[in-house]
């Protein structure tokens, strides 16, 4: 039933956050945030809309720009030097909700372009690579359409084979599966569940719950910007403390 | 077999057949378009009835038209009071049409050629599935088109070449350290080898040289051609450039783009031109004399740039930001997203409106006829119709004018629908 047990969680730290704060203008998003990502464990960040979730993951690959506080991920702190960013953002795969792929190139050339130009890899072993992770994602046969001709799941998972050819250590999903038609969100959670069963670290902004309890091993509640409350799935369903959990749990799973 | 109702087994299939009478080609479309309601018909017959007496008007002008001839009153005693064109103010000036009324007779065959060598270098840039490597020579061919049609020696534009692909080398070996550094280091590198190659080609004025041709002796539609395609091929670089300098989060550098796009866009061409004329040449020291069609070049291409700009900004908002935010996160840097993400997709939303403007510039080439340059329209007014033999055959001359120009705009437009179509079914 719950498989994040048989999934290993070391100690060493993948995402460090301290005391970040965030303000678009005058408005404060994220306020003293303090978060831990140990390399391996699967986080799911949910809350209500508004709340900061995207802005939160959206600062681990410096998308966005914090004003105060620290964020170390992977070892390097993140500050405005570019190089810093540039190398940060290419060891940290990102999914968006609406995938972003590249629509003037093939599915074949979205995948091979970033180890092309980024990693300096020769176009043949780039190639090989996309094929690898496109046949992972189970579409290895769309390869040379573009990615009009493709349906919002397969979309989903041509970006994800995208960011896997990069060969990221951690992997940010911001709302992957909320464009898309339900049929279609089964087989990009899927995909999911096997990128956490591979080991991968993963943050993902998400309001699948059934997803949180099967892969996640901690929940993170937001709300006004601020981490509310967060616990193993487990207890965060079963038996939340805060009075703004309860309420978002009762919108969310209630009929 | 069942002798069920319900179940149905067809035996024989039904062969094609073509639509009714009244449902297919001319019938069908004449009934649409032309005679489907009274008033239909009515606007039908006008037209008709319009289109039937320009025609049966004009067309003894042209039929009648006389092309041997050697001055406008020996036209008209051919005629003898018939109403007629003389196009032989054409064909008697033609040369003086097409390459001026100074470019040296016997040296025809060098804009000729330029022009042949101009269709082979364009090739390969518009028509992307012609084979790549002859990009090499529509990289050499300006400096190529400079020799045939200036003349002097060869030395000329070919140090002016190796000085540019020195530059461009050092740049690359040492950009990898900085930007800036290799931008520094190319420039100086690049004016070494042209302040050294200039002793060198001095010296040998005479190696290979042709007919030097000064350019205050350029004229006619080569002159309209060379200012186009020059400020044109410039302009559009450069309208991407400011483009994206006026989107930058740099300020000096987005204020310098954003004053320089409007101020130009904000002053009549006509006024630069004039400034162009009279007034820039005060800003160059007093015994350089830098050539009025340079100065003519630089306004146009500013001129046209500042609008370039403005159709690519268009086209770089118009697309969502997600494309820049998953070309960052895949972690390909400023340039390499620009090129590689962002301008194939924001100059394809552009390209109707890069035509626009291109073929606008095209024809404000003629616009140079009011400070006194002879182009195909300055050759008319001036050289042409001021001699006592032509005076008077406006429409002959202004007709051809309007007929050349006609031909290669409709030329362009059409190339930029056919590679709208091109780019759309590569997406879809
Ligand atoms: N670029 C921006 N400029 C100004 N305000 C912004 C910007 N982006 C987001 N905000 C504001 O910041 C707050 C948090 O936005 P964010 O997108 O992180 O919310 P979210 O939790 O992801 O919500 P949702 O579930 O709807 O995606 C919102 O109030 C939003 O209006
Ligand atoms: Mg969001």
């Amino acid at each position: 039933m719950n498989r994040q047990a048989k999934l290993e969680v070391s100690d060493e730290v993948a995402i460090g956050i301290q005391g970040m704060n965030k303000w678009f203008g005058s408005f404060h998003v994220l306020r003293d945030i303090d978060l831990t990502v140990n390399r391996g464990e699967r986080i799911v960040v949910c809350g209500p809309s508004g709340s900061g979730k995207s802005t939160l993951i959206r600062c681990v690959n410096a998308l966005e720009e914090h004003q105060s506080g620290q964020i170390i991920v992977d070892g390097t702190e993140l500050t405005s030097d570019i190089k810093n960013i540039d190398k940060i953002r290419s060891e940290v795969g990102m999914l968006f909700q609406h995938f972003n792929l590249f629509p003037h190139l093939t599915i074949l050339e979205n995948c091979t372009l970033a180890q092309i130009w980024v990693r300096k890899i020769p176009q043949a072993q780039a190639e090989e690579t996309a094929m690898h992770f496109l046949t992972k994602v189970k579409i290895p046969e769309q390869a040379d359409k573009y990615p009009g001709q493709l349906s919002g799941g397969q979309q989903q998972r041509v970006a994800i084979a995208r960011s896997l050819c990069m060969r990221p250590r951690i992997m940010l999903f911001d709302e992957p599966t909320s464009a898309l038609d339900p049929e279609m969100i089964k087989e990009v959670l899927d995909t999911m569940i096997e990128l956490a069963e591979d080991g991968m670290t993963m943050m993902v902004v998400t309001h699948e719950m059934g997803f949180a309890r099967q892969v996640a091993n901690r929940v993170i509640f937001m709300d006004e910007g601020q981490i509310v409350e967060q616990n193993e799935p487990e207890e965060f369903f079963n038996n939340p403390q805060s009075d703004r959990t309860k309420l978002f749990l009762s919108q969310i799973l209630g009929h | 077999m069942a002798e069920n109702n319900a179940s149905f087994v067809r035996h024989e299939l039904i062969k094609e057949q073509v639509p009714p009478v009244s449902q297919r080609g001319v019938v069908k479309w004449v009934s649409e378009n032309l005679i489907s309601s009274p008033f239909n018909v009515i606007m039908t017959l006008l037209s008709l009835w319009i289109i039937y007496s320009i025609i049966v008007n004009s067309a003894p002008w042209f039929i009648n038209g006389i092309w041997d001839a050697k001055s406008v009153r020996e036209c008209y005693d051919i005629l003898d009071g018939v109403s007629g064109a003389c196009f032989a103010v054409l064909k008697e000036r033609f040369p003086q049409l097409i390459y001026g009324f100074k470019y040296p007779p016997t040296e025809y065959w060098r804009p000729n050629t330029a022009v042949v060598l101009l269709l082979a270098a364009l090739a390969p840039v518009l028509f992307r599935k012609l084979p790549q490597q002859l990009l090499g020579f529509s990289a050499i061919y300006p400096f190529l088109a400079y020799w045939l049609i200036w003349g002097g020696t060869p030395l000329v534009p070919v140090i002016a070449f190796l000085g540019l692909a020195f530059g461009i080398y050092c740049f690359r070996r040492f950009s990898a350290r900085s930007f800036a550094f290799g931008v520094v280091i190319a420039v100086i590198a690049a004016s070494l080898f042209w302040v050294l190659g200039g002793y060198l080609s001095e010296a040998n004025g005479t190696f290979l040289a042709l007919e030097a041709v000064p350019s205050r002796d350029m004229g006619g539609l080569m002159l309209n051609l060379l200012l186009g395609t020059i400020a044109c091929s410039i302009s559009i670089p450069l309208g991407v450039i400011l483009a994206l300098g006026r989107q930058s989060n740099m300020p000096i550098i987005k204020w310098i783009c954003v004053i320089f796009i409007e101020f130009i866009r904000g002053v009549p061409l006509i006024t630069l031109l004039f400034v162009a004329n009279v007034i820039l040449a005060f800003f160059f020291p007093p015994d350089t004399s830098i050539d009025l069609i340079l100065r003519v070049i630089i306004m146009m291409t500013f001129f046209n740039s500042a609008y370039i700009a403005e159709v690519v900004r268009g086209g770089l908002a118009a697309l969502p930001t997600g494309q820049y935010e998953a070309a960052n996160s895949l972690g390909l840097d400023y340039a390499q997203s620009m090129r590689l993400i962002i301008l194939p997709q924001a100059l394809k939303i552009s390209i109707p409106g890069i035509v626009n403007v291109s073929v606008g510039m095209l024809k404000d080439t003629t616009l140079v006829s009011i400070i006194s340059m002879f182009d195909l329209v300055g050759m008319i007014r001036g050289p042409i119709l001021a001699t006592s033999e032509w005076n008077g055959v406006y429409w002959e001359l202004f007709g051809c004018a309007a007929a050349i120009f006609f031909v290669i705009c409709f030329s362009v437009s059409k190339y930029s629908q056919w590679l709208e179509r091109q780019l759309e079914t590569s997406n879809r």
